[in-house]
């Protein structure tokens, strides 16, 4: 059996570049100036998982993005790595979305795609969470409006026999075992495969992949009540930078030295050193 | 006419049969957030699994005054295909103003659920909550790996939700009060159509030594550890100090550690007394789930690296020239 597979994709900044994150302080803004775009680290995972299966199953790869216009590029990239097709979700009115508001553009996107194709997806994959938000709530509520059997935090999948897929999801210390049947909503885990390498061929390839643009008119079926700022229940207040800033005392002298004054610290911290 | 009264519900997680420990630490915070939003503000429970009704009492003694309790040999493992619909129609029924969720491995993935199914907001991976002015929660949410904070609302729909990280809130002490607990009516679950997802197992493996979130001393390590048998010595120290060894992502890639003991925005939050950091960098990653922590005490060999702005003690040398010496130097003699 073949699969069909979509990928929900996000750019990024770049997570080496977090230090340069800054607020301002009037307009109390974000400002990442100078920090480059990338793919989400872990949706490469979600990508390199797609690519097996098509390559072990048949089926294709479609990659989506709710975005704004400049992702193409990173959707390129994307394209490059193997997917079949990009589309991107791009509108205003799509803009300033929480989680909620986000899985439900996906899914109008994803709902407008298998329409044009005339399928259903086998396989919705996320990454588990993204790099600059973090909240992991995207994978779960796109498996809520699909309304498809959701997992998070997917480390292994493998097929077993003709149509029943295993599972393994992490855990507190651990992780729990499934049997799931398609289809399937899954926030993979960067474990799950490790993303391969973009090829010069693959780059030249992506150039004439399908990338395709929709806004809010295209998604004719999305109700304005569940979209961007306006259809988010969850709304942003105050932002702030942490100060986490300690005095640090610079320790010198021999390694010997440094090592006594610490064994003090630790001891004057109630902790019993060689007994 | 008096007000409507006000309920702020918690979801009890339970783990091989037992309520984990974020419950009583979320009904801890839940009872200073029910006295910020005034009189007639009731804590409540919601608790799933099978064999349960002597755990539901547990939750009294911190506070909760009614228990909705799902109890049904279906619940005994978690699956979103029986524990969200319970959760969400629970919720549609008893109108909680507030509901909170442990961030743990299914508490992460259950909370928003139930939130896309009620149609309503839900804060991720909280740091602190509060009450504001007009009687709304109030979540502070890191985000950029802990570099920024944001404050987050749901000022128009309710419940307003919340997943907060396990050791993120104190347990207080127990108080019990009078408890009423009500039993869900579970047969629906049979009609459930849940062919398409199936838990077949939960595997434990819990991590060796004390957990990280007992212990008074962590001896954390980075990348720049380098290798695996500096990472034993690093294992040796924490031991010798009766504490516990944590780690950066890269050791967990380097496949020195287990992900188990990984500290940060994906691994676990962390207040020990000290914290001897070895060969890390200072990512914001790892810094929001440190920097609770006493003392922080810091080995690196680049005299820049952002972990030292963090520190209350900045040593600037190679791994090598300090960790054998101080393992050695704390070594219990006989
Ligand atoms: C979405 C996302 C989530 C993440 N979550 C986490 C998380 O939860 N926890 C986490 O830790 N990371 C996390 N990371 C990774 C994080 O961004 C950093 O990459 C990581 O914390 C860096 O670990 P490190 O300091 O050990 O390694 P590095 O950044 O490589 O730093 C190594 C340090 O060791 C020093 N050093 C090297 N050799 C020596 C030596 N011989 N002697 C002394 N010093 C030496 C170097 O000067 C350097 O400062 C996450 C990343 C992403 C994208």
């Amino acid at each position: 059996m073949a699969y069909n597979v979509v990928v929900c994709v996000k750019p990024v900044p770049d997570p080496k570049h977090y230090d340069k994150v800054t607020i301002d302080p009037v307009k109390k803004t974000i400002t990442r100036t100078g920090i480059p775009t990338l793919v989400n680290p872990v949706d490469k995972s979600a990508i390199e998982l797609a690519l097996q299966l098509r390559e072990r199953y048949g089926g294709s790869v479609v990659v989506i993005s709710m975005a704004p216009p400049n992702a193409d590029e990173i959707l390129r990239e994307v394209l490059a790595m193997g997917a079949d097709e990009a589309y991107l979700l791009s509108d205003r009115a799509f803009g300033g979305a929480d989680t909620l508001a986000t899985s439900y553009t996906l899914y109008h996107g994803i709902k407008k795609i298998e329409a044009a194709k005339g399928f259903s997806f086998d396989f919705v994959l996320c990454g588990s969470e993204s790099a600059d938000g973090a909240t992991a709530q995207v994978s779960s509520q796109l498996g809520e409006w699909l309304g498809s059997p959701h997992l998070w935090n997917v480390f292994e999948l493998e097929g077993t026999s003709e149509e029943a897929f295993a599972l393994k999801t992490k855990m507190e210390n651990g992780y729990m075992e499934w049997v799931g049947y398609t289809p399937l909503v899954l926030g993979v885990a960067r474990e799950i495969r490790k993303p391969r390498f973009t090829s010069i061929m693959g780059i030249m390839k992506a150039k004439n992949k399908p990338l395709t643009v929709w806004g809010r008119a295209d998604l004719s079926e999305a109700e304005d009540t569940y979209l961007g700022l306006a259809g988010s229940p969850t709304q942003p207040g105050e932002i702030f930078s942490p100060d986490l800033k300690r005095s640090g005392e610079l320790f010198t002298g021999t390694s010997e030295e440094i090592v006594g004054r610490v064994v003090t610290i630790l001891r004057s911290n109630g902790v019993v050193v060689g007994g | 006419m008096s007000e409507k009264s006000k309920k702020i519900w918690v979801h009890a997680e339970v783990v091989d049969g037992k309520i984990a420990n974020v419950a009583f630490e979320l009904l801890s915070k839940a009872r200073d957030l029910a006295e910020a939003m005034g009189e007639g503000t009731e804590v409540e429970a919601t608790l799933t699994g099978s064999g349960l009704e002597k755990e539901a009492e547990r939750l009294a003694e911190w506070g909760a005054k009614a228990i909705y309790l799902a109890d049904d040999p279906d619940l005994q493992m978690y699956s979103p295909l029986t524990f969200i619909p319970v959760l969400a129609e629970l919720a549609a029924k008893h109108q909680p103003d507030i509901y909170l969720f442990g961030a743990t491995a299914i508490g992460s993935t259950l909370g928003p659920a139930v939130a896309a199914r009620l149609k309503t907001g839900t804060a991720a991976h909280c740091i602190d909550l509060r009450i504001n002015e007009e009687k709304k929660l109030v979540a502070l949410v890191p985000s950029f790996g802990g570099k920024v904070i944001g404050e987050i609302l749901c000022p128009n729909k309710n419940p307003q939700m919340a997943s907060v990280k396990p050791g993120i809130f104190t347990k207080k002490d127990p108080t019990p009060v009078p408890v009423r607990i009500e039993k869900l009516d579970t047969s629906f679950l049979k009609k459930l159509d849940a062919r398409g997802l199936k838990p077949v197992n939960v595997v434990r493996r819990p991590p060796a030594g004390l957990p990280l979130n007992e212990a008074d001393v962590v001896v954390c390590g980075g990348f720049g550890v380098g290798s695996q048998e500096n990472w034993h010595l690093l294992e040796k120290l924490a031991e010798y100090l009766g504490g516990a060894t944590a780690c950066t992502r890269p050791a967990v890639d380097e496949g020195w550690t287990d992900e188990h003991c990984m500290v940060g925005t994906s691994g676990q939050s962390i207040r020990p007394k000290v914290y001897i950091g070895f060969g890390i960098s200072g990512a914001t990653h790892h810094i929001c789930g440190m920097n609770e922590s006493g003392v922080v005490i810091s080995v690196n060999r680049d005299a820049e690296a952002p972990i030292f702005e963090v520190s209350d003690v900045r040593i600037v040398a190679e791994v090598n020239s300090i960790l054998p010496l101080l393992t050695e130097a704390v070594k219990p003699k006989f």
